[in-house]
């Protein structure tokens, strides 16, 4: 049986609450919108670009604890990422949370690996991927709002 | 029910008689999936307006179906498909009974509540709404009685009006009346809320719009497990339910419609069955209901739903709103005395579906946490998104209550949500 604590451990209740670069970015030059039709939560994630790098990034939106938790941890792991490295902390992310973290892999995932207990809930695999989804979206510059649907 | 028990023969199993009072743990028994463990914990079942569980009775008629009588109906000379044909046409029968209506031509089986509001959109909407009319909903419709209806107006170049809902979930008839007029061509209303569960007006606003010879559907998947439904007391001119809801298999429903409106409606879907004659110059007609049923149907699911409305027979009807009037009553009284929750949908007349918010705590977790306790619960915008705006939120946590969830699973329930709180103090 999964165990409550496994997937809502402290750090991502008190992201959760109080989530951090939780604002609109006046500077941004890239962002995206992502939606989760199955529970309403709604994001909107926001990118500073400089050449390849992510100088800045910031999020707004509404969503469950998992979702805005994952959001808030993501925009403090991206500042100063290149798109590849961003694109693959979101691999290694993807397979923590889906359950097919390699046995070393969660080391390079720092925090984020607080998310490992998703992989026993797999119905909210799509809540804490969700900001990531809408980052994928937003480096690409896709118009239509990403659906985890 | 008030009526006298169907005496059906064909593929439904005895009639095994009408019970004197309503007794709910019996009533458990007849329910094998609701004795299990679900992590570890008795399953709380508390998500029927979703879909409903179904007896025992109604799992042995479709098992007898498949395994005795399979066979295809109305066209078959021998004995199997005689015998289908009979069961089949019997289930219509006990579904006209149950919803009062007339005869069992106006009954159409068809896949469910959506696929019966679809068939009158693209049939009778298509050949009377034109540009520049109106089609009055609510604002509390489920999607399906909302995107059929947005679908022909777009195609007719019609409008969509919308009838408000006040704060405590409940439809504002005056600023229906506003909203009637010349160009109103049809109202489609549900009979009760999936999100709120209240039980709208039905009876006045048809009448309003008969005053203006305005035909009324009502959307009664809801309505017709927990209400006492009478589509000739009502005066509808369309009623549409599920079997799924109604303690019956999925994927079958029924469209009731007044035999003048269906004669004079095309047909929906051309094929078998729906036919009198075929040839390539000219095809004739099928009369009612069969018009309205092109190919083979959902024959076991047909009267699967046949034995799922005798199970109900043997109740009386006030007996099972008694028991889920109390249930609703001591569900609301100890969800709101959890700290930080708010009912959405609180009219006065209302079916046992209790939708909250927690403060601080979305829907979604708190689903999330019922289900490691064993209770099943619902927890998003349930197919309303536009109400889910009304009310300023972007989704719901919903309990909702069938005839066979007892005072014992309200308070799995708080205990429960006393276990969210926990995890998110």
């Amino acid at each position: 049986m999964a165990d409550l604590r496994d997937l809502y451990q402290e750090i991502i209740l008190e992201h959760s609450k109080q989530p951090r670069n939780y604002r609109a970015l006046p500077a941004a030059n890239h962002k995206a919108e992502g939606y989760n039709p199955l529970c309403g939560d709604h994001f909107t994630v926001y990118l500073n670009l400089e050449g390849d790098t992510i100088r800045d990034v910031s999020f707004e939106g509404s969503g469950c604890a998992i979702s805005k938790a994952s959001a808030s941890m993501m925009t403090q792991a991206l500042k100063g990422k290149s798109r590849a490295e961003a694109e693959k902390l979101f691999e290694k992310f993807h397979r923590l949370v889906t359950g097919h973290a390699e046995a070393n892999g969660t080391e390079a995932l720092g925090k984020l690996a607080a998310f490992s207990g998703v992989s026993e809930f797999p119905v909210r695999v799509k809540c804490a991927t969700l900001a990531w989804h809408t980052l994928q979206a937003a480096l690409k510059d896709q118009q239509e709002p990403v659906s985890t649907e | 029910m008030t009526t006298a028990a169907n005496v059906v023969t064909g593929g439904f199993p005895p009639v095994t008689g009408r019970r004197s009072t309503f007794d709910v743990e019996r009533v458990r028994r007849d329910f094998v999936i609701l004795h299990q463990k679900v992590n570890g914990k008795p399953l709380v079942y508390l998500d029927n307006a979703a879909t409903s569980q179904k007896p025992e009775s109604v799992l042995r008629t479709i098992d007898k179906y498949y395994r005795e009588y399979n066979s295809n109906i109305h066209r078959g000379v021998h004995y199997l498909s005689e015998r289908a044909t009979q069961a089949y046409e019997q289930a219509r029968q006990a579904a006209q009974r149950f919803i009062g209506a007339g005869d069992p031509s106006e009954m159409v089986f068809v896949r469910g509540t959506t696929e019966a509001i679809n068939l009158v959109a693209q049939t009778y909407g298509r050949r009377h709404v034109g540009a520049g009319d109106e089609i009055i909903i609510s604002a509390m419709e489920h999607h399906s009685n909302i995107v059929p209806w947005q679908m022909l107006c777009e195609e007719k170049g019609a409008r969509l009006r919308v009838i408000p809902v006040n704060d405590q979930g409940e439809l504002l008839l005056e600023e229906y009346e506003k909203l009637l007029g010349p160009r109103t061509k049809f109202v489609a209303v549900a009979h009760v809320s999936n999100v709120l569960g209240t039980i709208n007006p039905v009876r006045q606003i048809i009448e309003l719009a008969h005053r203006r010879g305005v035909p009324v559907l009502l959307d009664g998947a809801q309505a017709a497990p927990h209400v006492k439904v009478d589509v000739r007391a009502l005066d509808c001119d369309f009623y549409a339910f599920s079997s799924h809801k109604l303690y019956g298999p999925t994927g079958v429903g029924v469209l009731y419609g007044k035999s003048k409106l269906l004669e004079a409606m095309p047909p929906y879907q051309g094929g078998g069955d729906m036919i009198s004659s075929v040839t390539f110059e000219k095809t004739i007609y099928n009369k009612l209901p069969h018009k309205f049923e092109a190919g083979t149907p959902n024959i076991a699911g047909a009267i699967g739903l046949g034995s799922a409305i005798q199970y109900l027979n043997q109740f009386d009807w006030e007996q099972v709103e008694a028991h889920e009037r109390d249930v609703l009553a001591y569900a609301t009284e100890r969800v709101l005395s959890v700290p930080g929750v708010r009912l959405i949908g609180t009219a006065r007349e209302k079916t046992a579906v209790l939708s909250f918010v927690i403060e601080g705590i979305h829907p979604h977790d708190v689903g999330t946490i019922l289900d490691q306790e064993g209770i099943a619960i619902r927890t998003g915008h349930h197919c309303a998104q536009p109400l889910m705006e009304r009310f300023g939120i972007p989704a719901t946590a919903r309990a909702s209550f069938g005839l066979y969830n007892t005072r014992a699973d309200v308070d799995a329930l708080v205990a429960g949500l006393h276990k969210v709180l926990e995890v998110f103090q």
